[in-house]
């Protein structure tokens, strides 16, 4: 007699699985779940943690599990801004927090390239795109001030085991398209809730063929559809990472969903896709390029997590390769992290944008955190950020459009949006 | 069963309205005189305790800012009513001991009218009698909120056994 196999399971069942500490678990029910790593950011972190721990008089379950990354109010603009990145500088001391990475990049994007991700892990983060871990196999999303002292205090927490919305791409994406383009299309087609806060897996070969920068967009925006975790089943692309980043061995078998476990599936072909825009005021406002082709532009922006890693500053340098931004455009670069950066000015990457007229500014969350309001009143903005909110990027009367970035470089050159297809041809 | 006053709103009220980002770097009480003003500049001065927000789908939507749901309970509001949430805002309100009610019909209230709310059974009665049923709630997160949130329930898991 042959042993039945066990019944398939979902990627995220089995992250979840383990972190519970049991064999399997079912859709629909609800776990403690034991924290491999939790991430905050100067905002979401200490100025709020700190004294909910002293009220508790509760020291942190184990804080070689704890990663600081100060990239919000940095570098500090006023003096409330000098008062919340002190407060975490004084804490991180006074706890000998053993990971702090102060103003070499954004969390999401240090998180990875300090080798903090793995397969496998579960994990927790003070920010709303906290999924961009799932891009490393690993389940990750993002819980407010509060249920972070939980962790602290406890190491646990609880989760709703989701269901998995599988996002098939098969073939590749054509030249001058990026992840970028990718999650707005899904964000469109699925709204701003469309995933209910279950998994999202994404898969098939346009997604085996992308970076690991690139996956990281893609995890990073499932935040954008509403989904709890954006995953991508680690492969040799994740392992040659983790080498470069120095970290361990990371064994990957299992950590895909097996075939036939219970999902829904959703097909795109990748070889299709336009370059995509979302116009204001919502990441799900999205269409094809040409829709919103000719609108002026003041700004164009090159920042965040999602659109200023290096191969994002490689996308947007062979745009604007041997070129200048159109006269009136203010073309702004923010690297995501120092590392990044570097190695852009390594390439000569940076140098092209800088040769263009772009003016660099810090790594960090810049204005695409919304707390500077750092753009001007009344103006058209492009930019590589992952949302556009009414009021998060300047003023109300500031029009956001969100956009890959090849697609904010070729807007920058003409001023005007427009397919960097044609400028790449 | 309590009586509540309704505040509509429409479907994708997000975290950067409810806590809009320019006032961030301040304390959740002087955030609070600016929640919703992009949409409803009158509410934050105009909202008593015990009120309640009726809205459409997709409340809460955004960011993992918990300020955004630490603003209503300064404002000492009851419950947010609505088709859906947002998932990280669902687990920031219940951990701040605010009460979301998912309720298909939430919609169908209108402003200003008074309610009751029948927290045993989880049921709505509008002003003219219609009954609105809600979602269920974990029992474990209905517990959060009648101790007033997670850090109220740490704290008493911490205090030391007579």
């Amino acid at each position: 007699m042959t042993p039945t196999a066990p019944p398939p399971r979902t990627l995220a069942q089995k992250l979840i699985a383990r972190a519970a500490g049991k064999q399997r678990v079912a859709v629909g029910e609800i776990v403690n779940c034991k924290v491999d790593l939790a991430m905050f950011h100067d905002s979401s972190g200490p100025r709020r943690l700190k004294p909910m721990l002293d009220a508790l008089g509760a020291t942190i379950w184990d804080k070689s599990k704890v990663v600081l990354v100060m990239d919000h109010y940095v570098p500090e603009q006023d003096d409330d801004a000098r008062r919340i990145v002190r407060i975490a500088r004084d804490w991180a001391r006074e706890q000998q927090l053993p990971h702090v990475y102060d103003s070499i990049g954004i969390c999401h994007v240090v998180l990875p390239q300090k080798g903090h991700i793995r397969p496998g892990m579960f994990c927790v983060g003070g920010d709303s795109h906290s999924p961009t871990g799932g891009a490393f196999g690993a389940y990750m999303f993002g819980i407010g001030s509060t249920e972070m002292l939980g962790v602290m205090v406890t190491g646990e927490l609880w989760v709703r085991v989701p269901q998995t919305l599988r996002m098939h791409w098969r073939n590749r994406l054509c030249a001058g398209l990026s992840a970028k383009d990718m999650a707005l299309h899904m964000i469109a087609r699925f709204g701003m809730n469309g995933a209910d806060y279950q998994a999202v897996e994404f898969c098939g070969s346009a997604v085996q063929a992308l970076s690991m920068a690139e996956r990281m967009t893609l995890s990073n925006m499932s935040a954008e559809m509403g989904a709890q975790a954006g995953l991508i089943a680690p492969d040799q692309t994740t392992l040659d990472w983790l080498a470069s980043c120095g970290g361990a061995d990371a064994p990957t078998g299992q950590w895909h969903s097996d075939d036939g476990a219970e999902s829904i599936e959703h097909a795109f072909d990748a070889a299709a896709l336009a370059p995509q825009v979302a116009a204001p005021h919502s990441p799900a406002n999205t269409r094809s390029v040409q829709d919103y082709a000719g609108v002026r532009v003041d700004v164009a922006y090159i920042g965040a997590c999602t659109g200023a890693k290096l191969d994002d500053l490689r996308a947007a340098a062979q745009v604007l390769r041997g070129r200048r931004a159109a006269a009136g455009v203010r073309l702004l670069v923010a690297p995501a992290s120092a590392q990044d950066q570097q190695a852009a000015q390594d390439e000569g990457v940076l140098q092209v944008l800088l040769d263009a007229g772009a003016e660099l500014l810090s790594t960090g969350c810049g204005a695409c955190a919304g707390y500077g309001g750092v753009m001007p009143a009344g103006a058209n903005v492009v930019s590589t950020t992952a949302r556009n909110f009414q009021g998060r990027m300047g003023p109300a009367s500031t029009q956001v459009y969100l956009a890959s970035p090849y697609t904010v470089a070729a807007s920058a050159l003409r001023g005007s949006i427009s397919d960097p297809r044609e400028v790449l041809a | 069963m309590s009586a509540h006053r309704v505040w509509r709103f429409d479907s994708d009220i997000d975290t950067d309205v409810l806590a809009p980002g320019a006032y961030m770097k301040l304390p959740v009480e002087a955030i609070a005189p600016h929640c919703l003003e992009s949409v409803r500049p009158e509410f934050a001065a105009g909202v008593r305790p015990g009120d309640v927000v009726a809205a459409g789908p997709n409340f809460g939507i955004g960011s993992s800012r918990e300020q955004a749901a630490a603003v209503l309970v300064h404002l000492g509001l009851r419950a947010v009513i609505a088709p859906s949430f947002s998932g990280l805002f669902f687990r920031n309100a219940f951990n701040l001991g605010l009460l979301l009610l998912t309720a298909p019909e939430a919609q169908t209230l209108r402003e200003g009218e008074p309610i009751t709310l029948d927290l045993q059974a989880l049921r709505i009665t509008s002003a003219d009698g219609r009954i609105l049923t809600c979602a269920p709630v974990p029992g474990f997160l209905l517990d959060m909120v009648a101790a007033g949130g997670l850090l109220n329930q740490l704290r008493k898991k911490m205090e030391p056994k007579p």
